[in-house]
């Protein structure tokens, strides 16, 4: 409790700090810090203040590489929230990205032509590359102390590998959410469930309801070569809330096996929704057809009134398709996806990490500026259309572009969250981007039991 | 230098050095075959390498070297530190899906080449000289033109699975036949082993136009007193197809399932993109690429690669026997 | 064209007039009969109405794939998902069909960058990387068909076997030694990783053509007193000229869709149009509707270039039908 009640008072005088500095520095640049606009798909700018990297010195001209996951049209809002850098130091950024860039990277490092800086899509290929590669520099202290200024320490300690701090965390997700459809609701008279009891209650209710013709849940884990995370988060948030938060520590480092009885009684309890051929999937087949159902469509039925719930991260903002409202009384909108009592909340929370291959001092300064709220809230301001969210506590909610990402901000920095980071990312990579992934596909595609499926994956845990 | 090497982003210098390197490439080879060719009795050991040596050169370095050092590789662990011995190829023996795995990678191979090839083979019969040929050919080549990636989405849509409710209609071509006849729709990628050969369409799909273009040509090259003579015997139709086509164009027919045989071990896209290699359908190469690329254990990773050349080597003898025939023919 | 053919007439002249010198022909002689006549002759081959009706059926399968993928690159996101392609024919009949180039749009626009650059720098990786490794591979072939060396068998055998590596594991030694030589990101490094990698193929293929020319036409130069780059050049190229088309073709079509050489070895002043259509799906795949765009747009050029040289190879892949 005392940490968190510290975090909230830092947050508020490091943010007026900010809003000060921004003031004086910068006066004279015209309306930068006032927020661009919600949703007109235009894009503010925002001032910072360019002495941080003083310290650097003479770093004009330079030029900073940096390798990503993040493709257009998302790369667009990304490029822009480095502007400000850009112009205070007069580095220059060159982004690439690929969505093969996990697989790339690697390739180039060992070819020994890394970029200056990667933005990490999760703590594991950190751990590779570091363990594996002894690739990148530890991050410097300006970093670190960025970080420790802004960032709950658990987010430290994803970027931290064998007692040594490289990466300092980016952006955030939250995934414990689940898409409804807000008109539907009222139509019906349904009630946001406040524990995993009503979830449950308002899953059944919706099949009385309509007579067993429409299913309550839709989903999907289908998604390329990746198939079966959206299934692994499924099941980490139900470990995070059926066995808690401790036991989940203790699940993803391996303390307990994989196929402890509290982790089978999780998958059971998951199966009680995804395997349940009353509950799922609605408008999108029987239950095996959550193996095959692309993850990015899986939520749609609920656009056709065939489905009413589906768990899916924040980001599942952006796939709805063109013209859907998403707005608490809109054509869809999330509710955070109930705990067994309502005084706990925990949430499962996933993000990029900003790793860097070179200790040059403009990489640095550039590190230093990605980990700093300036550049959270420019990106913030930058992302007109939403769809992206910070744990850092001095990002402004009010630079935020949508109601959901404001709600997602709201989870993110509520004293009551408990925030677990996403298991599979954490596991080794054998497990967490291999077994896992495609035994949570199996128990969906066959009727294989919780318990073969957990032996399996026990059994693939690297010695 | 850097000018010759680096364009920027600027069109013209780009242009520029293609030119420039297409120009070098040609006065290099040039000057190469000039000199072999200059000395009226120039030694035969110079003519030879002024043929083949530029390109074993480029082989060696571009292709010989990283295969040596893959058989290296795949004697040590995961980032090359330690020595394992064979203990990679024992763990991809033993490993429990991994027999499942050569199975499917052998059924593969032994399907989709011939496939691919007598398709490619009857269509190329039926419409050689038609009034349509053009058209006809391009058709089947189109496919050709479209990445692997590409071409199984274009599958993955065909094999969509809707449920058959009133409110849901079927996107994928398929099923909406089933339901057209009647039938239910079915999960196509999860029935085992039929999803296996569902994948192999798309690569029979795609290559199906190679062995059509180099059989159609093929063809086009009997002699005609050959198939005049075989008219007058009385052939026709499928007894001509058999006992005049076939024959005569089999040394094609060696290398188009050769060439199809080696893509088909190679390529992982098409299983990656439509099933992960899950529901029983994972080939060697697939699960090569995921050990190399997304476990980053070179050394497992490496010791497939060596395994897809052992697959490998059948064929290959069975070339040599061919080329071996070819010769005493000659 | 005309001296391409022309070169063919005077080799067949040469065949003929080496198969009256020696007594006894390699091969039954074959005399080249009127391709009007024999193309006359067949005609009646597609009559057949069986044959007819499988022609008919292998094009519709080969198409209807491709053709759903047109059609659903013209609808809106939405639809897409909700019913099938070929429902638009019912609804345009009934006035409600709805088309939209929204997907064109998002894929032709949506990047910051010009597609027109990727168009260029497809143009400016691919024009290299069919030449290169095809003349090195023609002479190469020409060398293992016609040139009697020791170890020859066993050094074609070893080439013909590299066809199995796979281009992954060349990544990581091949980029290395570009950085080591400090060009890695620029177009030569893949030209070269290109030529090396097609050669094995291009090799096999092209020994088997050159080798179905007869050793008469080859035999008869000699006794002129021509070398080996006078025979390859006066008697194999011309004879060869459809059979270089048409692997001309292949290289083309995996040199133009290939990704992975162009991410590994290239950077973004060199990125192919596949690297822009590889990204159109978004960061986490949910745009995948504009990529049925975004193949069409990628396939048009290969298509043009399809047709364009489909005549040279519809002759038969040895220019003048010399040999079966």
């Amino acid at each position: 409790m005392t940490i968190r009640t510290r975090r909230r008072a830092l947050t508020l005088a490091a943010s007026g700090a900010a809003l000060a500095l921004t003031l004086t520095a910068c006066a004279d640049t015209g309306d930068g810090g006032d927020g661009g606009g919600g949703g007109e798909g235009e894009a503010g700018s925002f001032e910072i203040d360019c002495a941080a990297f003083e310290e650097f010195g003479d770093i004009d001209g330079t030029t900073v590489t940096v390798y990503t996951t993040i493709v257009e049209p998302e790369a667009e809002t990304q490029v822009k929230s480095y502007e400000p850098f850009e112009e205070c130091t007069g580095v220059t950024v060159e982004y690439e990205a690929s969505r093969e860039m996990e697989a790339q990277l690697p390739v180039r490092v060992q070819a020994g032509n890394p970029p200056d800086i990667a933005i990490l899509p999760q703590p594991g290929l950190l751990n590779t590359l570091v363990t594996q590669y002894d690739a990148l520099v530890p991050a410097p202290e300006s970093v670190e102390a960025n970080v420790d200024e802004g960032w709950h320490e658990s987010w430290k300690g994803y970027g931290t590998v064998d007692g040594t701090f490289y990466a300092a965390p980016l952006g955030s997700n939250v995934k414990s959410f689940v898409w409804y459809s807000p008109s539907m609701f009222e139509e019906a008279g349904y009630e946001i469930p406040e524990t995993w009891d009503d979830l449950l209650a308002l899953s059944q209710q919706i099949v009385d309801d309509t007579g067993g013709e429409i299913k309550p849940w839709c989903a999907g884990v289908e998604s390329g070569d990746a198939t079966g995370w959206p299934g692994t988060d499924w099941i980490e948030d139900v470990v995070l809330r059926t066995a808690g938060p401790d036991v989940y520590d203790q699940w993803v480092n391996h303390e307990i096996p994989f196929n402890d009885p509290q982790i089978v009684e999780a998958f059971d309890a998951a199966g009680e929704i995804l395997k349940n051929p009353d509950f799922v999937n609605g408008g999108l087949g029987e239950v095996n057809s959550i193996a095959t159902t692309p993850w990015t469509d899986a939520g749609f039925p609920i656009l056709d009134g065939n489905c009413y719930l589906h768990r899916a991260a924040n980001f599942y903002q952006t796939q709805w398709p063109e013209g859907t409202n998403v707005a608490e009384d809109g054509d869809v909108f999330a509710f955070y996806l109930p705990a067994q009592t309502t005084d706990e909340k925990p949430t499962l929370v996933a993000g990029e990490f900003i790793g860097a291959f070179n200790d040059r001092p403009e990489v640095q300064a550039f590190q230093t500026y990605l980990s700093s709220s300036d550049w959270a809230n420019a990106k913030a301001v930058a992302t007109p259309n939403g769809g992206w969210v910070s744990a850092n506590y001095d990002l402004d909610p009010e630079n935020l572009a949508t109601d959901f990402d404001k709600a997602s901000a709201e989870i993110l920095g509520d004293p009551a969250t408990v925030a677990r980071f996403d298991g599979s990312d954490l596991m080794p990579s054998e497990v967490g981007a291999g077994t896992f992934w495609a035994g949570i596909t199996e128990w969906f595609a066959s009727d294989l039991s919780s318990q073969e499926v957990t032996d399996q994956i026990e059994g693939s845990w690297p010695s | 230098m850097d000018w010759f090497i680096y364009a920027g982003d600027d069109p013209g210098h780009k242009l520029m050095i293609m030119l420039i390197a297409m120009a070098l490439f040609v006065l290099v080879m040039g000057l190469i075959l000039f000199i072999v060719d200059r000395p009226a009795n120039a030694p035969k050991w110079l003519v030879t390498a002024g043929f083949v040596g530029p390109a074993l050169l480029m082989l060696t370095v571009g292709l010989l070297y990283p295969g040596l050092d893959t058989i290296r590789k795949s004697l040590f662990n995961r980032n090359g530190t330690e020595f394992l011995g064979l203990d990679n190829y024992v763990r991809a023996f033993t490993e429990p899906q991994f027999l499942l795995v050569l199975g499917t990678t052998a059924l593969w191979v032994l399907v989709a080449p011939a496939a691919a090839t007598f398709l490619g083979l009857v269509y190329a019969v039926v419409v050689d000289k038609s009034r349509f040929e053009k058209f006809a050919k391009a058709l089947v080549f189109l496919p050709m033109a479209i990445s692997m990636v590409g071409a199984s989405i274009i599958w993955k849509f065909v094999y969509e699975y809707k449920p058959n409710t009133g409110a849901v209609e079927q996107t994928g071509l398929l099923n909406q036949v089933l339901v057209w006849l009647g039938g239910e729709p079915i999960q196509f990628l999860l029935q085992r082993p039929l999803n296996n050969f569902l994948l192999m369409v798309v690569l029979i799909w795609i290559q199906t136009g190679f062995a059509m273009t180099l059989l159609s040509a093929s063809i086009r090259a009997i002699p005609d007193d050959i198939v005049e003579a075989a008219r007058l015997d009385g052939l026709s139709g499928l007894g001509m197809f058999w006992r005049i086509t076939i024959p005569s164009i089999r040394p094609a027919l060696v290398v188009v399932l050769t060439t199809i045989a080696m893509t088909t071990l190679k390529s992982f896209d098409i299983v990656r993109t439509m099933t992960a290699g899950r529901y029983g359908t994972s080939i060697v190469a697939n699960e090569f690429y995921e050990q190399s690329f997304r476990q980053n254990n070179a050394g497992f990773g490496a010791a497939l690669a060596v395994l897809l050349f052992v697959i490998v080597i059948p064929i290959i003898i069975y070339n040599v026997r061919q080329m071996r025939l070819a010769e005493e023919v000659r | 064209m005309s001296t391409v053919a022309g070169a063919a007439g005077a080799a067949r002249d040469k065949s003929e007039a080496v198969d009256a010198l020696v007594s006894t022909p390699p091969e039954p002689k074959r005399t080249p009969s009127g391709i009007n006549e024999r193309a006359r002759k067949a005609k009646a081959r597609l009559s057949n109405p069986w044959a007819s009706a499988i022609a008919l059926i292998i094009a519709l399968l080969w198409t209807i794939p491709t053709f759903g993928l047109l059609v659903t690159s013209v609808r809106p996101e939405l639809d897409i998902r909700r019913s099938g392609w070929w429902t638009v024919f019912g609804d345009a009949f009934a006035g409600e069909g709805v088309f939209s180039m929204r997907n064109y749009e998002a894929a032709l626009f949506g990047s910051s960058t010009n597609l027109i650059s990727f168009f260029l720098n497809s143009f400016v990786i691919t024009l290299p990387a069919v030449v290169i490794p095809i003349t090195l591979a023609l002479l190469a072939a020409y060398g293992f068909a016609w040139i009697d060396f020791k170890g020859r068998d066993i050094l074609f055998v070893a080439v013909f076997a590299l066809q199995i590596v796979p281009i992954q594991i060349t990544l990581i030694p091949l980029l290395s030694l570009f950085v080591a030589a400090d060009v890695n990101g620029s177009f030569w490094t893949i030209w070269l990783s290109h030529s090396a990698f097609a050669l094995p193929l291009a090799i096999f293929l092209l020994h088997n053509f050159m080798k179905d020319i007869p050793a008469s036409l080859v035999e008869a130069a000699r006794v002129d007193g021509a070398g080996h780059v006078k025979i390859f050049f006066q008697v194999m190229m011309p004879l060869l000229t459809p059979a270089i088309a048409a692997f001309g073709i292949f290289q083309f079509l995996w040199v133009w869709n290939d990704l992975l050489v162009a991410l590994v070895m290239g950077g973004p002043d060199t990125f192919p149009l596949t690297v822009r259509v590889a990204e159109m799906a978004g960061s986490r795949g949910g745009d995948w509707h504009v990529l049925s765009a975004g193949a069409f747009i990628s396939m048009v050029i290969p298509l043009i270039v399809f047709l364009g040289l489909q005549r040279y190879f519809v002759r038969g892949l040895l220019a003048g039908s010399v040999k079966g």
